[in-house]
């Protein structure tokens, strides 16, 4: 009798948990056990693709593709370079005259739960401010992201030659 | 499609049927594991992946792009590097290209590609890089001792428009497109690098339109390459990847020669079908030798016509390009080329005549010899343009084209 009721309860615990995922999932990590809240954001933060814009001096950007593989949001704070004295973090928005300007973010950037946040071209991404150094096609820099929970992710981005991603640098430098 | 899903679906219950049948009557493990075989064996039915989505691997022991099947479009770019071009700035340049042609070559975008939709087709995409003399000279390397230059040959009109250079890109794909694309992003990764010094398009026949494995036709109309290595073989080995007297950074490399001959076909117009086929010693239809029937029969030179001359002419293509040395022999990978014509003629067109060779003095230099001491094809072709690059080895994941080098 005890194994014909086993696979009847596995089912039951199946529909269960098919219902919390369905209709409510963040309540559902909310109630997973404690080592998963516990774990460094670091460990769920992966960078993909990243590069900077090849420049003599001055200022230039970074991008990549930020990845959260956990279940909750991850918010970079803050970024550190050996290529640049300076480096903000910035959002691209519309101005009152329709035009696209670049600015700080408010709050950081958030990385969805299970979800990717792009810095592009056009887009948000890593202002560097006082390059050290020429960023020549090519040549790699280090970076440091600071997430919310004080934990940090590091990756290396090699610099590109590329013709787009002419933001108007000059506007927001105030 | 939906024809496929039921068939499948078929199979899966038949052969539940079977092994439970075979089980119930007791015929034994042997019997079922027989039936089993018989039907895994049926997928192989399923349609290969559509060309669009084919991939060669990038890494590896050699590069890509000489053993693979030869593509239908290529496009062939020598570089002049800027002067002052060192070993460490050659070795950021091929960082970027190596990484930016094995992502394109997997179907995804270049880093920072400005049009990522054109990445999704790779369709066998290959990009194979050759360094010439210059370049291995800036990075500071032994040049290979026959990386230069050849010879000066008596039916040469070499235009200097389509020779040399320091830096070569053979992109080759089954799609035009794909190949445009992976040149532009190649060509961005290099603008402050190097300048283009020549850039050669050629093609061969669309993928699906003739048996794989057929041997290419020129715009002569003939079957052209006929003999030549099949990867893997012995030859093939010795030949194209064996490098006894190359420095050691070739060691899985090879040597590249890239001639572009042009092909007089308003000239070609005026000889008949039997001149052609003298011409070539082969025949039109298929490709057989004069004195055989298909188009891998061996020629025999001894045979005599009633009168007593050669069958397959003393002058001819085929009699002057075999040489009795069998170490005399390349791989031949070459395109088509069919630009547009100026003046009065009605045809500028070609060939790519794209060849490796671990050795190309001792390959390659004594086949052209002898043409270019008879071969009565030279009434109708010209070179044109000629250039030599040594073909570094392949590469690692992490590591980079000419890594060996710098």
């Amino acid at each position: 009798m005890t194994l014909s009721t086993a696979p009847r309860l596995v089912i039951v615990a199946a529909l269960a948990l098919l219902a919390l995922s369905g209709c409510a999932a963040p309540a559902a990590t909310t109630d997973s056990p404690a080592p998963a809240a516990a774990a460094p954001e670091a460990e769920s933060l992966t960078i993909a693709d990243p590069w900077i814009k090849s420049a003599e001096m001055g200022m230039s950007a970074a991008f990549a593709t930020l990845k959260n593989e956990s279940d909750t949001d991850i918010t970079v704070v803050s970024a550190e370079s050996s290529a640049a004295t300076t480096i903000e973090l910035h959002e691209t928005v519309e101005d009152d005259s329709g035009a696209m300007v670049m600015q700080q973010i408010e709050g950081g950037f958030i990385v969805p739960a299970n979800g990717t946040y792009e810095l592009a071209p056009g887009a948000n991404h890593l202002m560097l401010r006082g390059l050290t150094a020429p960023l020549v096609a090519g040549v790699d820099s280090t970076f440091t992201l600071t997430l919310s929970d004080g934990s940090t992710v590091d990756f290396t981005a090699p610099a590109k030659d590329y013709s787009g991603a002419n933001e108007s640098y000059e506007e927001t430098a105030q | 499609m939906s024809g496929d899903q039921q068939a499948s679906a078929g199979r899966r219950l038949s052969r539940r049927h079977l092994l439970l049948g075979g089980a119930a009557a007791g015929i034994g493990a042997a019997g079922a594991v027989g039936i089993n075989l018989a039907t895994r064996a049926r997928p192989t039915m399923v349609a290969e992946p559509l060309i669009s989505k084919q991939t060669v691997p990038f890494y590896g022991v050699h590069q890509a792009g000489i053993e693979t099947v030869p593509q239908s479009n290529a496009t062939m770019i020598a570089l002049d590097l800027f002067p002052g071009t060192d070993a460490s700035a050659l070795r950021r340049l091929m960082k970027i290209l190596t990484s930016d042609a094995a992502r394109l070559s997997q179907g995804g975008p270049a880093l920072a590609d400005s049009e990522p939709e054109l990445s999704i087709v790779p369709a066998r995409l290959t990009v194979t890089f050759g360094f010439g003399v210059g370049l291995v000279a800036a990075a500071g390397g032994t040049v290979p001792s026959w990386l230069r230059p050849l010879p000066a040959f008596e039916v040469d009109r070499l235009d200097p428009a389509w020779g040399d250079g320091d830096l070569l890109l053979q992109i080759a794909a089954d799609d035009a497109l794909t190949v445009a694309h992976a040149t532009r992003m190649l060509l961005k990764d290099i603008r402050s690098f190097a300048s283009v010094r020549w850039v050669q398009t050629g093609f061969r026949r669309s993928p699906g339109s003739v048996k794989p494995g057929t041997t290419m036709r020129n715009l002569f109309g003939q079957v052209d390459g006929t003999v030549n290595f099949v990867p893997g073989t012995p030859d093939f080995e010795r030949l194209v990847w064996g490098a006894a007297d190359n420095p050691g950074w070739m060691l899985g490399g090879t040597g590249f020669v890239l001639r572009r001959i042009a092909m007089d076909l308003d000239k070609w117009d005026q000889l008949d079908r039997a001149g052609r086929e003298a011409s070539v010693g082969r025949t039109l239809s298929n490709g057989a030798p004069l004195t055989g029937v298909q188009e891998t029969d061996a020629p025999d030179f001894a045979a005599k016509t009633t009168s007593g001359f050669p069958v397959i002419p003393e002058f001819s293509h085929l009699r002057r390009a075999r040489s009795e040395n069998p170490d005399e022999r390349i791989l031949r990978r070459g395109y088509n080329y069919d630009d547009a014509p100026t003046g009065t003629s009605v045809s500028n067109s070609g060939l790519l005549f794209a060849s490796f060779q671990a050795d190309v003095d001792a390959q390659f230099v004594p086949i052209q010899r002898r043409i270019d001491a008879l071969d009565l094809l030279n009434v109708w072709v010209t070179p044109i343009g000629s250039a030599v690059f040594a073909i570094p080895p392949g590469c690692a994941a992490g590591g980079y084209i000419g890594d060996t080098l710098f």
